[in-house]
């Protein structure tokens, strides 16, 4: 067996109906120890009722250099957002 | 009607606080010498788990000795030949196989002894068994993965283990040793009867020793005496260093 030791990144739900939170990363050499220390690193609070563990190379991620591609486009196009609605006054947050 | 006395029940809750606590104290050794952050954190977790248990366990045997005594006084003003642990929760880390193998062996017996005192006819223990063994599945599983993992790792990981498991096998026997007080408790349903532990526990084992890539040792010898206050030369140095404080400075809090 190899030595691996990865990088995991560790995703908390706090509670119930929560999305689950990028919290922080750690090193595991298997899926399932990296499981049991996110337990022990980050809810020994009681910070969490549910854990993902993600490799760090399984996650593919945007790059800074191709932010002007990415996203730029989007500045000048305000039609996109749902400003231009009047909510009703019972309606508090959409 | 109880035919035992509260002394019995006392030195009883004694034992099982002792264990807690030395083995609470030891792995807390491991703080800040984990072999990296994680496992560090881990480890400190698990020592935490079981100085809590000792907390349960002295608290309740301090109530049952009704003689005004704290938890405190019980961890920190007996001498050695007082303590009734077992040897194998006292013995030094030596190193991380070692620690590994003795939190195996015992996650194993204290899944399955919790899982007896959890129906207990004492309430209040079978309140601390139910709290005290979701922490021990968690344990086992933590121990059960480094096993294997050393086990079935390098030449270097898989020799270590093999020592361990040679070293500490002699001290298994006691974990399943019956004190008279013990057998006095078991019929009256408070104890639990570790002759019944026994056959699962080497199934268990075995099962996972072999999965492991390691060996059951052949050798006969075994090394009992803990329950009696007769310890091994490392419980003195231990004791010292956890007792100092509050022999220099009794009352003392922080």
């Amino acid at each position: 067996m190899k030595k691996s030791n990865d990088l995991y990144e560790v995703f908390l739900r706090s509670i119930r109906g929560v999305d689950h939170r990028h919290v922080g990363s750690l090193h595991a050499d298997t899926a399932e120890q990296a499981l049991t220390y996110a337990r022990d690193v980050y809810t020994r609070r009681s910070e969490g009722v549910s854990i993902w563990v993600v490799k760090s190379t399984d996650i593919t991620a945007s790059q800074e250099q191709d932010a002007e591609s990415f996203y730029d486009p989007m500045d000048d196009k305000p039609y996109r957002h749902a400003s231009f609605y009047v909510l009703p006054d019972e309606i508090d947050n959409m | 009607m109880n035919n035992f006395s509260n002394s019995t029940l006392y030195n009883y809750l004694l034992g099982l606080a002792d264990d807690a606590l030395i083995l609470g104290q030891r792995t807390s050794e491991w703080c800040s010498r984990g072999p990296f952050l994680e496992e560090d954190i881990a480890l400190s977790n698990v020592a935490l788990d079981y100085i809590g248990r000792a907390r349960m366990f002295y608290q309740y045997a301090a109530e049952v000795e009704g003689k005004g005594r704290s938890e405190d006084d019980l961890a920190y003003f007996r001498d050695e030949r007082e303590f009734s642990n077992l040897l194998i929760n006292e013995l030094p880390n030596y190193d991380f196989a070692f620690s590994m193998v003795r939190q195996y062996f015992l996650d194993v017996h204290a899944c399955l002894y919790l899982q007896g005192l959890t129906a207990s006819t004492d309430q209040h223990l079978a309140a601390i068994a139910s709290k005290a063994i979701k922490e021990s599945r968690y344990h086992l599983k933590r121990s059960q993965t480094w096993l294997l993992q050393l086990g079935l790792g390098t030449e270097e990981s898989n020799k270590r283990m093999q020592t361990a498991i040679d070293e500490l096998w002699g001290y298994t026997p006691e974990m399943f040793m019956m004190t008279e007080t013990e057998t006095q408790l078991s019929t009256a349903g408070i104890a639990v009867n570790r002759d019944n532990l026994l056959q699962q526990w080497t199934a268990t084992v075995t099962a996972d020793i072999r999965s492991a890539d390691l060996q059951i040792p052949d050798q006969q010898w075994q090394v009992v005496g803990g329950r009696e206050g007769k310890h091994s030369e490392h419980l003195g140095h231990l004791l010292a260093q956890m007792q100092i404080l509050q022999r220099s400075y009794p009352g003392l809090e922080w």
